[in-house]
């Protein structure tokens, strides 16, 4: 119990830093908001009006205790560009990159653990070195690469999908699920084979353990004592790279949201860096940190849950 | 196996340590091509040729021309150098501010060490390419933005691992029989700790030259890395992208060259790491 707590506070301390920082990182931009919106030729009277409106001259704690709280309230400002608020942008986009994310990760574990487990059955033999090899191999590319590649293959060549054209869920759930198919498997193939790569260290670091031994001794086949003990010990390890990984998902979907032309927040992301509409960067640079650290903080809580024995 | 693989395959013995000589001749090579590049290419790599765009590989053009008419094996090469430049840059300043800082907090602890770390842990749980975008927003794109912004992230990985390399020498004996015949902090940090913590370094700057080429790759892939007519591996990779299908060779042409390296070196990373470097987490 009392390490859930210690690791609430640091959680909310953190986050707090984020915010403090992603808000103090957005006020040093050179560029006045007033003059962005009204233009150059407004006169310094009318400037001053709208500076004076957007609370812009008042100090910067007060800024940030009312950014705070507008965006804990929900409210996470306007756009520059578009004069929708940041929540109506982002509220589309949300469920697109979640479902990406979610089918990525179901994916790298469906292809992952039965590679890792099965090719760790013989440790020494052909299967495992190849799996050794190819992995080496998978895990040096970069998944937009893989992105373009699979466009080439299942788009053009086979004409699974049609390559640029995004099918919405509302428009067709089947053609929704292969269109998101193939960025989710750009994205879990390469860390599918770190995590295969993890997963026959952490197998085989069990197999040399004692109890191992001692279940040969007794008559256990290799199969049996794979299966039977040392895949629920070696998972533990894998389970929290697992969620770290779930972290590095979402900001490998930025890129690939860019290959396939997903409609969601990655894209969004880099759209409003290159027009400069800061409030949506600020706004999604938070958001993101903050599930990247509740997912850590979940990860640690899950570490201490599965393996009793470790004394954080 | 039977005796007759065993004899011929003999030379392929587990305590080879493959990943090294695998990691070195591909490194090996890859360094080759950027050498060459510096001096001679084909052709120019900026030439635009108007009558001969997206032309499928000939003997003329190795690996074809791009939408520009640009040749794009020259451009591969030249790309393959900035690419490794900047990534060496990237990896020097990480380097080197990480080990002065990972060493200085290491060695005399406290709770100035404590906060560091934690510091660190911080920005390490941050996916980099968020951090990487939010730096570039503010600072603008551009080759030397690229190598600063990097370089500013891979601080922390270089900070902790020679932080917890120093922290593990310092209780050594030797150290303290050296600290008894009258060494200074200086002399012991540089002369005793220093050279026993450089196979861990190797292999965490050969995973940090990796990490670099992939975060290089995929900002010029945004548009927010080099930027035209530099060429950059990731941005010919985006134009390629929208001449998939009239030629396939301009995007393969690029991306690969990207594994390769990658590859490479973190073959040469992992290898040097089984030599005897501790574990150097990602």
């Amino acid at each position: 119990m009392k390490y859930f707590f210690k690791k609430l506070t640091s959680l909310i301390i953190t986050l707090f830093l984020i915010s403090i920082l992603a808000f103090l990182a957005f006020q040093i931009i050179p560029g006045d908001p007033a003059v962005s919106k009204l233009g150059t030729e407004a006169t310094p009277e009318r400037l001053e009006a709208l500076r004076e409106e957007m609370g812009l001259n008042r100090p910067v704690v007060v800024r940030y205790l009312i950014w705070l709280q507008e965006f804990l309230t929900g409210d996470m400002g306007t756009s520059y560009n578009y004069d929708l608020s940041v929540r109506e942008m982002l509220g589309n986009r949300v469920p697109v990159t979640a479902a990406l994310s979610l089918l990525s990760f179901f994916l790298i574990i469906l292809i992952s653990i039965p590679v890792g487990v099965l090719s760790s059955k013989n440790v020494d033999g052909l299967a495992s070195r190849l799996t050794a090899v190819v992995n080496q191999v998978i895990m040096a590319v970069p998944p937009f690469f893989l992105g373009i590649f699979f466009t080439l293959i299942f788009g053009f060549i086979f004409q699974l999908f049609t390559p640029g054209i995004f099918v919405a869920y509302q428009e067709s759930p089947g053609q929704f699920f292969v269109y998101l198919l193939f960025p989710a498997l750009a994205i879990a193939i390469p860390k599918s084979a770190m995590a295969v790569k993890f997963l026959r260290g952490s197998i085989s670091d069990e197999l040399n353990r004692d109890y191992v031994r001692t279940a040969y001794s007794r008559g256990n086949t290799r199969t049996a004592v794979l299966y039977r003990h040392v895949l629920r010990n070696a998972l533990i390890p894998v389970v929290t790279f697992l969620t770290m990984t779930l972290a590095d998902i979402v900001a490998s979907g930025i890129i690939i949201e860019q290959v396939f032309s997903i409609p969601g927040i990655g894209r969004l992301l880099l759209s409003s860096i290159g027009t400069r509409d800061y409030p949506i960067v600020q706004a999604i640079v938070v958001l993101l940190a903050f599930i990247v650290v509740l997912l850590n903080f979940i990860t640690d809580l899950l570490y201490k849950y599965v393996d009793p024995r470790i004394k954080i | 196996m039977s005796a007759w693989t065993e004899r011929i395959f003999c030379f392929m013995k587990k305590s080879n340590n493959y990943n090294l000589i695998g990691g070195a001749v591909i490194c090996g090579l890859m360094l080759l091509l950027i050498l060459i590049g510096q001096f001679y290419t084909p052709h120019d790599p900026n030439a635009i040729d108007g009558m001969n765009k997206l032309a499928a590989p000939s003997p003329a053009h190795l690996l074809g021309t791009d939408n520009l008419g640009r040749d794009i094996f020259s451009r591969v090469l030249v790309s393959l150098g900035t690419t490794f430049s900047i990534a060496l840059c990237t990896v020097c300043i990480g380097a080197a501010a990480g080990v002065l800082i990972g060493g200085l907090t290491g060695y005399f602890g406290g709770p100035l060490d404590e906060i560091l770390m934690r510091a660190c842990d911080i920005v390490a749980a941050f996916p980099s390419i968020l951090l990487a975008l939010v730096f570039i927003s503010l600072i603008g794109p551009g080759k030397y933005n690229v190598i600063i912004t990097l370089g500013i992230l891979f601080i922390p990985s270089f900070a902790r691992i020679t932080r917890s390399a120093f922290a593990g020498c310092k209780n050594q004996d030797y150290i303290k029989s050296a600290r008894l015949m009258g060494a200074g902090g200086a002399r012991l940090m540089l002369v005793h700790i220093l050279p026993n913590t450089i196979p861990t370094l190797a292999s965490a700057i050969a995973i940090g030259f990796n990490n670099a080429v992939l975060a290089e790759a995929s900002m010029s892939y945004l548009g927010i890395g080099v930027q035209p007519p530099d060429a950059s591996l990731g941005r010919m990779l985006s134009e390629a992208q929208s001449y998939l299908f009239k030629n396939p060779w301009y995007a393969l042409s690029a991306g690969i060259p990207i594994v390769l390296l990658i590859l490479g070196f973190s073959l040469l990373g992992d290898g040097l790491q089984r030599r005897g470097g501790s574990d150097a987490s990602n």
